[in-house]
């Protein structure tokens, strides 16, 4: 709350200052002159519209990105950094928007990659690491098991492995690219408590956000961020989430209330008794039930799910990250094999389909991890249109390739997404965060699908941008689209669902109204303190 | 963002002019440092090069080039396919090889007339092909077994197979005292074509075979589906799997068109020059397809010009024996070639968004109403 802003003693000097940074990419300014001052032991948030030029600063700072122009200052001494390396020499440390973790790594691994600790000069020290590990995990509550493999974390625990790896590298001055994004309330707050007690060890932290009460709760300052130049510092006493948003894009904070129901009773997709064993168990007996699984100790990941939605009905389903939903979404989609139930689309059994087949029925998907799931990120944004659709109109003629045709879809989609890009034929991995996230919306929303999976759709893009991926919904919604809604933003999820649901453990532990429930009653049904409203 | 190995492999493409002028620049740097290797050793680079050249452009040498190109370039070709989708096809060379014997032995054995039997020769050898690399494709998709190390592993047991096979009581055949696959009719030769004037010797009509190979390998990849999903999958697996690939058909799809095009590459020799697999068939043409493709970074025309290259350089390299200069130069040449390609092609990279970048700021400079980021 209010008095959450910790404020230290005045420092003498800022610990870091940038003074007229520059960074020019084929076709874009990033940044242009940006001017930036951050108080020692201050939380120093960061703000602006998707392709603002937020992450690509804070790349310069961390030494990833080096400046066409400018000058960095830490502690008051000019530096210059040619790698991140040079920049971790000098207590900083990056926690990346898009995560940076080897998954077939364990935690402990991951973590000291590159930094090894070494037992006379040779041997890696594994047990000197994993107590080191140990004691910062435990000191700022992070709850990290350093021997878990990666691949086995959710998104929640890969960010705090992330942030582990960071203070294991001795950082004094740490950067977030938009660390709550991927939260759910509660772990937000965690989140924040454990910033708050860094801080109060003499740490600064800079950290991007595109949710802007969270903003005005943590920060010490913040400073706006508008296409590429520094436009504003604000003291968070001194503005309103609304004053903020206008600071960002000139318009209001959208809602993402749904109107009237479209709900119809039309049936789109049916999951009955969906379960899905763990992996490790051995052979596991295929069509086996749930209750006879764990009759012989297999662990589940999905425990006998079953749920209907409707053609023009929003499902949401609630649940702190790692509850299954990954596991879920994968079963739907057929990437992931599954060990009992039936999944059926518009009366058809597709329980045996290829995910090619699914997506050809009329299966949008919208991945958790845009990186991995999404896009080619070394590919132009008009081959990213094809991905996803390699069977379809105007992409293919026959076996064909329609250049032509994909082409030109890229560029409505571009137009109608309002995707920020110098063209279409740039890489993929040139736009920023959210813009690359819009283009993912505007492609899955292509070729009428009759379900969406959306898995957090609004994930890194702005306010403005996120109440216009919210107009396309419910359009679509109201012209018979069903879509099954994933997201760690509570209000998302209250605000376009018809129908609720709380995942916990693998298990659909509740429905809950999204009529009448809050966001905290929510919050705490997700984690299995109440009894889901 | 691009990673090192990314570029080094073409799976990141250079548009227009840049295609060209990285190897360009790359054969300069060579020379350079061929120049100062032979300084060291007490030669004259300027002669030496010279009459490389001068060696290099007479009529029955210009035949001996693209008679070795065009099997480089198939090797290539073969080897490419695999590459762009992530898979290390190191088995080319004992799929040609195996290809090449039994596909000699068929032909020898006459069953058809005629260029039906080149035909038939030609579809076995790929067949073989196919079959041998599809051993390492079933052992990855199937156990998880890593394409290298089968590869490398068949490639051990193709050589014992051939020699196993070629011996009198099985596919072998003794004259005199050397031993090889029955001869292969007249009537199935493979017709040359007196392309170049001034020498009575004929260019292997397989390089018609490579064109239309290396057409297909282009279109195939850039024109199609199929392409694109194997693309697909050499940029992100999880990505392409997320988009509905079959990333184990690809798997088995993409090794077994590599191993009928390495099928090919011991056609222009059995089918133009030797009408017989023996002993004395040309190994190791599959590590020189691994170099081609490198040079070319997958990309046909890029590899056209590798193999065309490589071909210079090795028929070429007796005239460095006539100025008394090791012929062994040539292959420190090749290995030079190959390094600075890579290396040119990280210099054309980075030189590519610095110029992107003034042009950007040019720009900028000229009007200044635009407002900042989307420019
Ligand atoms: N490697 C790159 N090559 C070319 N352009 C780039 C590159 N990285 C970023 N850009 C461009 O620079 C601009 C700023 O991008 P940046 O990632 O910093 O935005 P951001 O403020 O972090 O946005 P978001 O909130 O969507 O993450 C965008 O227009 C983007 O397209
Ligand atoms: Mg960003």
């Amino acid at each position: 709350m209010g008095e959450a802003a910790i404020t230290t003693a005045i420092a003498t000097e800022p610990a870091v200052e940038l003074k007229g940074i520059t960074k020019r990419f084929p076709g874009v300014v990033a940044n242009r002159d940006i001017r930036l001052s951050v108080a020692k032991g201050h939380i120093h948030a960061i703000v602006g519209e998707n392709g603002a030029g937020k992450s690509t600063l804070m790349k310069i700072l961390y030494g990833m990105q080096r400046p066409d122009e400018g000058e960095i200052r830490i502690d008051g001494a000019a530096v210059s950094f040619h790698t991140p390396g040079d920049a971790i020499a000098a207590g900083i440390g990056m926690v990346h928007q898009h995560f940076m973790l080897a998954d077939n790594f364990t935690v402990l691994e991951n973590v000291i990659l590159g930094s090894e600790p070494r037992k006379g000069g040779l041997a890696v020290d594994f047990a000197a690491a994993r107590r080191k590990i140990k004691e910062i995990s435990d000191a700022y509550g992070l709850g990290v098991e350093p021997d878990a493999l990666v691949e086995d974390l959710g998104v929640g625990d890969r960010q705090r492995v992330e942030i582990l790896k960071v203070l294991y590298r001795g950082a004094r001055i740490l950067i977030l690219d938009e660390p709550t994004a991927v939260l759910v309330p509660h772990e937000v707050d965690e989140l924040f408590d454990n910033l708050r007690v860094l801080v109060r060890e003499g740490l600064t932290i800079l950290f991007i956000s595109h949710k802007l009460d969270e903003v005005l709760k943590v920060a010490d300052a913040i400073t706006v961020i508008r296409r590429g130049t520094t436009v504003a510092s604000v003291e968070p006493r001194e503005v309103t989430a609304r004053k903020l948003a206008e600071l960002m894009v000139g318009s209001e904070l959208p809602s993402p209330e749904t109107r009237e129901s479209t709900v119809t009773d039309v049936v789109t997709l049916e999951v009955s008794g969906l379960t899905m064993a763990a992996s490790g168990h051995g052979p596991v007996q295929k069509g086996a039930t749930a209750d006879q699984l764990k009759a012989e100790g297999v662990r589940l990941l999905l425990d006998d799910i079953s749920f209907t939605i409707h053609k023009g009905e929003v499902l949401g389903v609630a649940g702190v990250e790692g509850n299954g939903q990954a596991e879920l979404v994968e079963a739907i989609m057929g990437m992931r094999p599954i060990t009992a139930g039936t999944i059926s689309l518009g009366g058809a059994d597709i329980t045996g389909w290829s995910t090619l087949k699914r997506r050809e029925g009329g299966i949008g998907f919208i991945p958790e991890d845009r990186h991995r799931h999404g896009l080619l990120l070394e590919a132009p944004l008009w081959e990213n249109r094809v991905l996803g659709h390699q069977t379809r109109e105007p992409n293919v003629k026959g076996i064909w390739i329609d250049r032509a045709g994909a082409r030109k879809d890229t560029q409505r989609i571009v137009e109608e997404y309002d995707v920020r890009t110098p063209g279409i034929d740039v890489d993929a991995a040139a736009l920023s965060g959210g813009n690359q996230q819009k283009l993912i919306v505007g492609r899955e929303m292509s070729g009428e699908p009759v379900l969406l999976i959306a898995s957090h759709p609004t994930r890194g893009v702005d306010v403005g941008a996120q109440a216009a991926i919210w107009d396309h919904l419910r359009n679509a919604r109201a012209a018979g689209l069903a879509v099954l809604l994933i997201s760690a933003d509570l209000d998302e999820l209250i605000g376009l669902s018809d129908s609720l649901k709380v995942i916990l453990r693998g298990r659909i532990v509740g429905d809950v109204d999204p009529g009448s429930v809050t966001p905290e009653q929510l919050g705490s049904a997700m984690t299995g303190a109440g009894e889901g409203a | 963002m691009s990673t090192f190995l990314d570029r080094v492999f073409g799976r990141v493409g250079f548009g227009g002019v840049m295609a060209l002028v990285a190897p360009a620049l790359a054969v300069v740097f060579a020379a350079l440092v061929t120049s100062v290797v032979l300084l060291i050793a007490g030669h004259p680079p300027v002669e030496a090069f010279t009459s490389l050249v001068e060696y290099g452009s007479q009529p029955r040498v210009l035949v001996l080039i693209l008679n070795l190109a065009t099997t480089y370039f198939l090797s290539a070709v073969a080897v490419a396919v695999g590459f762009r989708m992530n898979l290390f096809n190191i088995g080319v060379d004992g799929q040609y090889r195996l290809a090449a014997l039994i596909a000699a032995s068929v032909g020898g054995a006459a069953l058809v007339p005629g260029p039906l039997n080149i035909v038939l020769v030609v579809l076995v050898a790929m067949l073989v092909g196919a079959l041998w690399a599809s051993i390492a494709a079933v052992l990855k998709v199937t156990r998880g077994v890593s394409e290298v190390i089968s590869t490398i592993m068949l490639n051990a047991i193709a050589t014992g197979l051939t020699g196993w096979l070629l011996t009198a009581d099985r596919l072998g055949v003794l004259s005199g005292n050397a031993i090889g696959t029955p001869p292969i009719p007249e009537d199935a030769h493979m017709p040359g074509m007196a392309l170049i004037p001034g020498t009575p010797m004929k260019v292997n009509g397989f390089l018609i075979v490579a064109i239309i190979v290396g057409i297909g390998y282009a279109v195939l990849l850039n024109r199609t589906r199929f392409g694109f999903n194997l693309r697909a999958t050499g940029r992100s697996e999880p990505a392409a799997v997320a988009s509905g690939v079959n990333v184990k058909r690809m798997v088995v799809a993409a090794m077994v068109i590599s191993g009928a095009s390495a099928g090919l590459i011991g056609m222009p020799e059995l089918l133009g020059s030797s009408f017989e697999y023996s002993l004395n068939f040309p190994t190791g043409l599959g590590f020189t397809g691994i170099a081609i493709a490198l040079l070319g970074r997958n990309n046909a025309v890029g590899m056209a010009v590798g193999a065309l290259l490589w071909g210079f350089l090795d028929s070429s390299s007796d005239a460095l024996q006539l100025m008394e200069i090791s012929k062994e130069l040539v292959d420190i040449m090749k290995g030079v070639i190959v390094l600075s390609v890579i290396i040119a092609y990280e210099l054309v990279h980075r030189y590519r968004i610095v110029a992107a970048q003034r042009k950007v700021s040019r720009e900028l400079a000229a009007p200044a109403e635009t407002e900042g980021a989307a420019a």
